[in-house]
């Protein structure tokens, strides 16, 4: 009966400061105790170990121990550099041990009984010196390779699990995935009470490093696989979840692109790291609309990478040259970047992680994803919206103005269809058609833009040879009334 | 072959493992080195510092600093013959 009361608590955390992997593992590892981490050669496992150390020295006051067997220290240090952490400024603080052990089986005879008892008093002393709470040890298996005696090897490891579970000490030891087992060794017998798996896959010329929680005892984890970064701000596992409304909101306008639109949206255009949702019927013009935008802002000289899930770069530049806006001039230059994609080549998490990756690289001040709807084919509405929160949720945090169009199947299904996205989206202005007196007739609205005074009107627009262009409002009187009476 | 055999013998307390590999090594050395060795025993429960400076995993380790190069024999030294083949004092029979 008491067991059954200890199994309902999950048990206690230490968190690893990884973005997204305190998400899915539910707040961190298993604190005390040790965290078996497998994958293969370059998966980013050591990586991962030592971001637990650092963000544990760094933010949780928790100083950490990294023990190491690997052969290349340099290695390690070049790796470690690379995600702009600083090792040895930890060390000086006293906050981290960086501790080399390696072992080379043509440089030692074995002759009669031993223990590998040096490794206890160096790992002891280490967490005295510092008062450490968590230790890596990276890559523990090497040992196989430096010691004939397997079954003392074994004996040994289990006694040093045993000994790290008794210091309550949370560690972090990283193995090489084997043929059929999570490690060579079978390290996993060992260790039982959390199991990671990281891997490191090439489909169609597209890296993508994944992540399992294949094991977590006492504790609620989720279960599938996760894509996860690896770039100079460290580890980021997708999904993050956690959607922070913590971004700063600027006050700060960028120009629509169009003067008459500016005008509709309080004279000024839209809100930097704001959101805007174009939508509208087929040949509607929200890809000219979308030119305008990105012109104008290559004009200033900021950059921006459009997402493109319909069509070819090419095509789109040809189309918009023949609506007089000239956007290669501005690819020419470096300041606008394509990324054109099908939407159902892959799933939603690699998605996410391709629109993260070209973000990332690029650093633009505009995103555009034209047209969003496509995206909406690849999953489950909630899977969308929550793919797209999160998508949101990063730009802004960049500080990206991003600009979505979308593609409303009907003109009653407007307002209806876009429910979904629409709350994400801070500004909505809708184009439509209609057809009167044998003309069809386009007009545009802004039927939402949060934190300023926006317009009412409905506006004719036409499209031309140069671009859009808003007619001025006929009367003074309001939106509804000038649409009818036109 | 006068050279003086400069060795340090690295253990963790006075285990039974120690102590044995300890005997083990007056003996061997009295038999095959009289008057040209030289042996620090090294406690890392006294010193876990030092323990760095030699790559110490297993323990016992016997490390010969000098002659060069550097040579590292683990385990309680019961075994003679290896011990002697470890050392140098005893060519090493051909393998493979």
């Amino acid at each position: 009966m008491s067991k059954q009361r200890f199994d309902r608590s999950e048990i206690q955390k230490a968190p690893t400061g990884i973005s997204g992997l305190d998400d899915i593992t539910n707040g961190g590892l298993p604190l005390g105790r040790p965290t078996l981490v497998s994958g293969g050669p370059g998966s980013g496992k050591t990586l991962l170990g030592v971001s637990f150390l650092v963000n544990g020295a760094q933010q949780f006051a928790e100083p950490g121990v990294l023990m190491t067997f690997e052969e290349n220290a340099e290695e390690l240090a070049q790796d470690v550099r690379s995600l702009g952490y600083d090792l040895d400024a930890l060390v000086a603080q006293k906050r981290l041990i960086v501790d080399y052990i390696h072992v080379d089986r043509s440089e030692i005879e074995e002759t009669g009984e031993y223990d590998l008892e040096g490794l206890f008093v160096r790992l002891e002393h280490a967490i005295k010196q510092i008062g450490a709470k968590r230790v890596m040890l990276d890559t523990i298996e090497t040992l196989f390779g430096g010691l004939k005696d397997t079954g003392v090897l074994r004996a040994e490891l289990r006694r040093l699990f045993r000994w790290l579970r008794d210091r309550e000490i949370t560690a972090v030891v990283t193995a090489e995935r084997g043929d059929q087992l999570f490690t060579r060794q079978g390290l996993e017998e060992y260790i039982t009470d959390a199991v990671i798996s990281l891997d490191h896959r090439v489909h169609e010329q597209i890296s993508t490093r994944r992540i399992r929680v294949v094991k977590y005892r006492g504790s609620t984890h989720g279960t599938n696989e996760y894509p996860f970064l690896i770039n100079h701000d460290g580890i980021t596992v997708l999904p993050v979840t956690s959607l922070l409304l913590e971004h700063e909101a600027s006050s700060e306008r960028v120009s629509s692109g169009l003067p008459a639109l500016d005008d509709m949206l309080g004279d000024k255009g839209y809100y930097r790291a704001s959101t805007v949702l174009l939508s509208g019927t087929a040949g509607t013009g929200k890809t000219t609309l979308a030119a305008h935008f990105v012109d104008a802002a290559c004009a200033r000289g900021e950059k921006c990478l459009y997402f493109l899930f319909e069509e070819s770069p090419q095509q789109m530049i040809r189309n918009m040259r023949s609506a007089g806006i000239h956007l290669q001039r501005w690819y020419d230059k470096g300041l606008l970047r394509f990324h054109a994609d099908r939407p159902n080549r892959h799933g939603l998490e690699t998605h996410l992680l391709e629109i993260h990756q070209a973000v990332e690289m690029f650093d633009p001040d505009i995103v555009v994803m034209d047209p969003v709807t496509n995206l909406m084919t690849v999953g489950t509405q909630t899977d969308v919206r929550a793919m797209l929160t999160r998508v949101i949720d990063y730009l802004k945090t960049r500080g990206v103005t991003a600009l979505f169009t979308s593609l409303a199947a009907s003109a009653n299904s407007l307002e209806a269809t876009e429910a979904m996205i629409s709350s994400l989206m801070d500004t909505w202005v809708l184009l439509a058609i209609n057809e009167e007196n044998h003309k069809r007739n386009r007009w545009i609205y802004v039927l939402k833009s949060r934190g300023m005074p926006h317009s009412n009107d409905v506006r004719s627009y036409e499209i031309g040879d140069r671009g859009v262009s808003i007619q001025s409002p006929r009367s003074k009187s309001n939106g509804s009334k000038a649409r009818k009476s036109r | 072959m006068s050279e003086t055999f400069a060795l340090k013998l690295y253990v963790a307390g006075k285990t039974p493992k120690a102590v044995r590999a300890f005997a083990n090594l007056r003996k061997i050395c009295d038999e095959h080195l009289e008057g040209r060795y030289d042996i620090e025993v090294i406690d890392l429960v006294e010193n876990p510092q030092l323990g760095r400076g030699d790559q110490i995993l297993a323990l016992p380790t016997l490390v010969r600093h000098l002659p060069t190069p550097i040579k590292k024999i683990i385990g309680d030294l019961s075994n003679t013959e290896r011990v002697l083949v470890g050392l140098d004092l005893r060519p090493r029979r051909p393998t493979k």
